[in-house]
């Protein structure tokens, strides 16, 4: 157990440093950072002179020297616009990003286990195939749409929901400020997470519902038939057990994924998260934040595949992470 | 019975009074949040529209484009370099100092300090303090543009920004990257204190209770910035309620709020001309005047203004939109497909030829559209054109190395005078004065230049506007850019906030003069 968190901080590092170099190294493609901190008619000798303090007209080895110096110390470098440490700027937004995809996470199992056990145990019926039929749009309409389309029914038409923003936060310690304690919080969290859970459900309920029908013909199940037991015990107890070890395991890869599609869902319920930030650091060439997010995103993802890991490990004792490691 | 009726009275005036005067809270979303809370770190829009609440000038425009006196009471030339300002009296920055000629002296240097602005004062050599309450700006040759250059001078709380801070830097550095006192700290004369302020999220604003403009009739007592990006999302907003005032509003949603009921749109004719620059250096066929009028004959602009902008825009022939002293009414814009390919013909490409055309993607209101338009009425006089549009991020690089045979250039001019469009974008390129700089297209015509330069000496009215006409005639003529049109504004509010008295074409809209119903 030891030796595998240890194997698995190393190639965390070693993701980090690869990813470091990549964003580094397109950072000059993407736009004069220059031209979004000057108004427009000031001259290009002063835009010059800018970019020599900000040491932008160094060689890309110089930059990156200078920049894998400080990340050791933890200084990640200094955002352009909010001219704060980056990895600040990330820290202070990665609660509301957190808490949404904790909404959608809640959404996601409060839904597909029930869903996708249903439509196993009963294939045929109407509602089955409804949901079936649902899952495919959704699977197929991109979340931005799916995010104006509930801004228009909840927030224009129907006036219910808030169409934008965190509404009233309760802060909590640190950098982190919740939606959760406050009936205004709630209101404001459901769309942005309903839309982000949109993407994902569907997938988790085909997931579910195809592993389940497998279970259900295996030799175990048909045995605890035979034996009399509970139809209830049979479906919760002994087949979904079994059926929910695939699904831990893409469900932590696309925990991940679901961070990378906070960027659409936050940009268009304005939600203060990091997500959003990304978006609007590359509209603005902010690099260092740029940088900044690819390796905490990056972090974000070893970190959820390692966890995904340790539970697979308690759920079916057979595994060993000793080898698994390797 | 008598006493009693006094009383009725005297209540039903209280309650009238009270209602006028009464303090209303309003939700503001603009699609970005203010950069700096210093004046002078930005030239832009965004820092502009902070100034306007939070700082007062010495004089502002009004809708009509006139001049009205802030913190300046009143201005006369005295000889031909120098204006006298005289300063009103009594006035209270929020940390509870006074007003003086003193913090206007002491503005007007860090303006001549900054990077952004510094160019706008560039004429100007200095400001003399005759009294406590009267200064003396002077130029270095007489400038017509004396009045236009003061609505840049908020002045600024010189006694608060001096001195070090906590970290031991100076109080009044200006900061382009990393942070400052003045970025994060702020005392004007403005009708609003900041209260509150998360960048990117919110920015709070109380109304200043010691505000010197006791005639202003406006009654919000608290008003919340938030940024709201994505346009479909910050119209949502308004019709559902969340917010009371959004700007800018997208062309597509113009119709949807003006029909809703709880909702008003309110637009107005912009300054910000869009146009194509023809590279010449790059492409031989553009020095000739008759492929530039060959290009601007095939353009449609009236068309792209219609389908493309619906209706949210004005056709432009020229650079200065009415109201500027250039704005000649006699030019027309021009469209004629037939007599567009007789001009490629009589000046022997009637085969045509190939450009190169860039555009961004994300700048203007549709500018990729409007490109992908441009280049198809290119395809009917049989020059074709190999379009790509970019982000902004990435299209200003490709602007400075003049990447393609035509860019687009959108440009709204800093001082609000017609001399400011040919400076930056028709003058023959001048890297030591700067002149020129966006100027793509390479164009370079002495004539030109020698009326600029004469209008910009020439303090007569009558006959500075006879000059700038002369001058946008030159350009018409030559074809020297693709003029399309200038950019409509639009802001929406709900019904009750009588948002139409204080916006205007500068896009600064004056929130201390908002009456909004209860």
């Amino acid at each position: 157990m030891f030796a595998y968190l240890v194997k698995r901080v190393f190639q965390a590092a070693v993701v980090m440093f690869v990813i470091s170099l990549i964003s580094f190294s397109i950072q000059d493609n993407l736009g004069d950072p220059l031209r979004e901190l000057v108004g427009q008619s000031v001259s290009e000798e002063v835009r010059e002179q800018l970019r020599d303090e900000l040491g932008l007209n160094d060689s890309f080895l110089v930059q990156y020297g200078r920049f894998a110096k400080k990340a050791m110390r933890g200084d990640l470098g200094t955002s352009y616009f909010f001219k704060e440490p980056a990895l600040e700027v990330i820290l202070k937004k990665l609660p509301a990003t957190l808490e949404l995809v904790l909404g959608a996470t809640f959404i996601i199992i409060g839904l597909s286990v029930p869903l996708g056990v249903f439509t196993a145990i009963r294939p045929h019926s109407i509602f089955s195939r409804v949901i079936m039929g649902f899952s495919i749009i959704g699977i197929s309409v991109p979340v931005f749409l799916t995010a104006i389309l509930m801004i228009f029914v909840f927030s224009v038409e129907m006036r219910i929901l808030p169409s934008y923003g965190r509404g009233d936060v309760v802060h909590v310690f640190g950098y982190w400020s919740t939606n959760f304690l406050t009936w205004d919080g709630w209101k404001h969290i459901l769309l942005p997470s309903a839309a982000l859970a949109s993407i994902m459900l569907p997938l988790f309920i085909r997931l579910i519902r195809s592993e389940m029908m497998e279970t259900l013909q295996s030799e175990y199940v048909r045995f605890a038939w035979a034996k009399g037991l509970r139809p209830r015990r049979i479906w919760f107890v002994h087949a979904l057990k079994n059926t929910l070890l695939p699904v831990i395991t893409v469900g932590g890869v696309q925990i991940g994924t679901m961070v990378a599609y906070t960027i659409l869902t936050e940009t268009v319920f304005q939600w203060p998260g990091m997500g959003f930030m990304f978006l609007e650091a590359v509209n603005r060439v902010d690099t260092p934040l740029i940088v900044a997010y690819l390796i905490v995103v990056g972090f974000i993802f070893v970190v959820t595949n390692t966890i995904v890991d340790l539970i697979y490990g308690l759920v079916n004792p057979t595994v060993k992470l000793a080898r698994m490691g390797a | 019975m008598k006493l009693f009726g006094t009383i009725a009275s005297a209540c039903a005036l209280s309650v009238a009074l009270a209602m006028g005067a009464g303090a209303a809270s309003i939700k503001v979303a603009y699609d970005a949040d203010p950069v700096s809370l210093d004046p002078h770190e930005q030239l832009s829009g965004g820092t502009l529209q902070l100034s306007h609440m939070v700082f007062d000038p010495l004089v502002r425009w009004t809708q009509d484009l006139q001049f009205e006196g802030r913190l300046a009471t009143s201005w006369e030339q005295i000889d031909p370099t120098t204006t006298r300002f005289s300063l009103r009296e009594g006035v209270k920055f929020h940390s509870g100092n006074e007003m003086t000629a003193k913090d206007v002296k002491w503005t007007f240097d860090r303006l001549k300090e900054s990077p952004d602005f510094k160019g706008i004062f560039n004429l100007f050599t200095g400001i003399e303090i005759v009294d406590d309450y009267t200064v003396d700006l002077k130029t270095s040759e007489p400038y017509p543009l004396v009045l236009h250059t003061a609505t840049y001078i908020f002045p600024m709380d010189s006694a608060f920004y001096s001195g070090a801070d906590d970290g031991g830097n100076d109080k009044a550095a200006i900061v382009k990257h990393g942070d400052s006192f003045a970025s994060r700290n702020v005392s004007g004369t403005g009708p609003y204190v900041i209260t509150e302020r998360e960048q990117g999220v919110k920015v709070e604003f109380e109304r200043f209770p010691g505000y010197w403009d006791s005639e202003s009739k406006g009654n919000v007592d608290h008003i919340t910035l938030t940024p709201i990006k994505e346009d479909p999302t910050r119209v949502a907003a308004l019709l559902s309620g969340d917010v009371d005032f959004i700007a800018p509003v997208p062309p597509t949603d113009l119709a949807r709020i003006d029909a809703d009921d709880s909702t008003n749109l309110i637009t107005m004719s912009g300054t910000r001309i869009i146009t194509f620059q023809m590279n010449q250096e790059r492409v031989e066929a553009f020095k000739d005047p008759k492929v530039r009028l060959a290009i601007d004959y095939a353009v449609n602009n009236a068309g792209i203004v219609d389908r493309i902008m619906k209706g949210f825009g004005t056709v432009a022939a020229q650079a200065s939109p009415e109201g500027y002293l250039g704005y000649d009414a006699s030019l027309t814009p021009r469209f004629d497909e037939a007599k567009a390919m007789a001009l490629m013909e009589e000046a022997g490409y009637g085969d045509g030829f190939e450009i190169t055309m860039m555009a961004p993607n994300n700048r203007y209101v549709n500018d990729d559209k409007i490109a992908q338009a441009v280049a198809t009425m290119l395809a009917k006089i049989k020059i074709k054109v190999d379009l790509k549009t970019v982000p902004k991020a990435q299209y200003w690089p490709e602007f400075d190395a003049r990447a393609a045979d035509m860019m687009m250039i959108g440009w709204h001019s800093d001082t609000e005078d017609s001399a400011n469009f040919h400076q930056f974008l028709t003058h023959c390129f001048n890297a030591e004065t700067g002149d020129g700089q966006y100027n793509s297209g390479n164009y370079c015509n002495p004539e030109a230049d020698a009326l600029m330069t004469k209008a910009n000496a020439e303090t007569d009215v009558a006959k500075r506007t006879a000059l700038l006409q002369e001058l946008e005639g030159i350009l018409y003529e030559e074809a020297a850019f693709i003029p399309l049109h200038w950019q409509d504004l639009a802001w929406g509010a709900r019904k009750g906030v009588h948002a139409e008295s204080i916006v205007n074409a500068l896009d600064f809209p004056y929130f201390g003069d908002l009456v909004v119903d209860e």
